[in-house]
């Protein structure tokens, strides 16, 4: 179809008021500078610890957003609409919000806190309460996309290859989940990303420090107080960061979408 | 007729200098008892960029000068003054603004953004913050450095944190915190919240906490003295409405509300 001009035209101040931002950020980078703003031992940290709660986060959200993702679309019961808002909430919420919801439940007095401090587990000021953190917003991408994914499929396929005989588990593990793989990778790639530019919830969650809670979102906020040529430099690393994932993302999305047609 | 004129324009005159006089001077001399009295001249809106830690005070403050002067408005925007300064120099609109530290004020100065010389009109020092009871039975500066205290404090990047650094220089104890917050307000709240046994804050958050925290005051706390400046921002709309509030605030009216709150004189 012919798009109306007009369309063109708001379409194109919307992609302005994208990307212009980053086009000013990129413009105050002091180039010069750039390599070692960027690979400062504290920068070094911040990079990796990021990196390293993101993966880890978004295993969880894996483990845990699958069969929750499965659970939405697969069956009916009572207070399922409610329950998937709820589930939701966390891409709705601001994340400070989050964090003192977190700090409620996995703090020290916290609701769990006290039954992790008896068995001897710490999450108070931990690597651990970031992953949490993380897991906690990132957690609702996944769901959504694989879920959005299961009911676009349908259950065709599930229904025959049980009336053949095949057990739940073998149908989710030979049909459902081969079929979602593609939606599945595109959500894990989008909780990985959304986990990594994860801020207000492990500021008031987790704290900051070098090498346990100070991720590359903390470590920016902090050197812009003092140093705005690293936190510059920092953030245009978060958002080549950022691009990089989210074209994979579309990548692994598009065959989904394919396969998803082919299929019906 | 035109007799009258002239001598209402002599005494209107007057009123406007010894108007400007008394604003002029405020912070020199105490006996500006109503540095704000002049009302009928002053009007304007003006915004006040001040520090986190102002936020009580100058709430406080701001009313009191709109109850003064009927004719003027006064929005308050708080912030770490780190990045009030940077929202300063990129373009925001403020009139005044107070600064936790010195040296943010001199970025703004050095970036000619001062109207006149920048006054110090409070001092803040650091105090340890204990949650209620004191669960790890902190008594002196040296405990925090204990293997089981979990401490937090500000990170060096920002005013708190440089005067924490001074101060345990001075006590000559090395901290091992397992937090270094952003703001002193990230600090308090982790004591308040109890996830922290302790923390390095000013005395005037314990001040303003209330009941949350109890404050443990050390000797060390003098050899880091946090000076807080204020200034008119050039360029202002109502430039005589930002003066007269910045002579408010280092007046006698001011000087009150910042004691009660728990600040120093400068």
């Amino acid at each position: 179809m012919t798009l109306p001009r007009w369309v063109i035209a708001m379409a194109a101040i919307g992609a302005a008021f994208v990307l212009l931002p980053l086009v000013a950020m990129v413009l105050r980078v002091n180039w010069a500078e750039f390599v070692p703003l960027i690979s400062s031992e504290s920068s070094v940290a911040a990079l990796l610890l990021s990196l390293r709660t993101s993966l880890a986060a978004t295993v969880l959200c894996v483990i845990f957003g699958v069969p929750m993702a499965l659970v939405l679309a697969r069956t009916d019961f009572w207070g399922q609409k409610v329950l998937r808002s709820l589930v939701l909430l966390p891409l709705v919420l601001p994340p400070v919000v989050g964090g003192i919801a977190l700090l409620y439940t996995f703090g020290r007095r916290g609701l769990l806190g006290q039954t992790f401090e008896l068995l001897g587990i710490e999450i108070a000021f931990s690597t651990t309460a970031v992953v949490i953190a993380q897991t906690f917003v990132a957690l609702p991408f996944l769901v959504l996309s694989l879920e959005g994914a299961l009911r676009t499929v349908g259950s065709r396929y599930e229904a025959v290859g049980a009336t053949l005989g095949a057990s739940p588990t073998t149908v989710l593990r030979r049909i459902t989940l081969p079929l979602v793989l593609p939606a599945m990778l595109s959500g894990a790639v989008l909780s990985f990303a959304r986990a990594l530019g994860e801020f207000g919830a492990t500021l008031t969650f987790a704290g900051s420090l070098q090498g346990t809670t100070r991720t590359l979102p903390l470590e920016i906020y902090l050197q812009r107080e003092t140093d705005p040529d690293t936190a510059v430099a920092l953030s245009l690393v978060l958002v080549i960061v950022a691009v990089i994932i989210v074209s994979l993302a579309h990548r692994t999305g598009e065959p989904s979408r394919r396969r998803a047609r082919a299929l019906s | 007729m035109t007799v009258t004129r002239a001598s209402r324009v002599l005494v209107a005159a007057t009123v406007f200098g010894i108007a400007l006089a008394l604003t002029g001077c405020a912070p020199a001399t105490p006996a500006a008892t109503a540095p704000t009295g002049s009302a009928a001249t002053l009007e304007g809106d003006i915004t006040v960029y001040a520090a986190a830690s102002l936020q009580a005070t100058f709430t406080d403050l701001a009313e009191t000068f709109e109850a003064d002067n009927p004719g003027t408005t006064v929005a308050l925007n708080f912030a770490g003054s780190s990045a009030l300064v940077t929202q300063i120099i990129e373009g925001a609109p403020a009139d005044v603004f107070a600064s936790a530290d010195t040296t943010n004020m001199t970025r703004l100065t050095d970036a000619a953004l001062t109207d006149g010389t920048p006054v110090d009109f409070a001092t803040n020092v650091l105090t340890i913050a204990v949650p209620p009871g004191n669960p790890a039975g902190i008594t002196d500066f040296a405990d925090l450095a204990g293997p089981d205290v979990r401490l937090v404090v500000c990170a060096p990047e920002v005013p708190c944190g440089r005067a924490a650094k001074t101060v345990a220089a001075t006590a000559g104890v090395t901290l091992t915190p397992v937090s270094e917050e952003s703001s002193v307000t990230d600090v308090l709240g982790k004591v308040t919240s109890r996830e922290a046994d302790a923390g390095l804050v000013y005395v005037t958050d314990v001040a303003a906490a209330g009941d949350a925290v109890e404050g443990i005051e050390f000797t060390e706390s003098a050899s880091a003295v946090n000076t807080y400046p204020i200034a008119p921002v050039t360029g202002s709309a109502s430039a005589d409405v930002a003066r007269a509030f910045v002579d408010f605030v280092t007046g006698s009216d001011g000087a009150a509300v910042l004691r009660a709150a728990g600040f120093g004189a400068p």
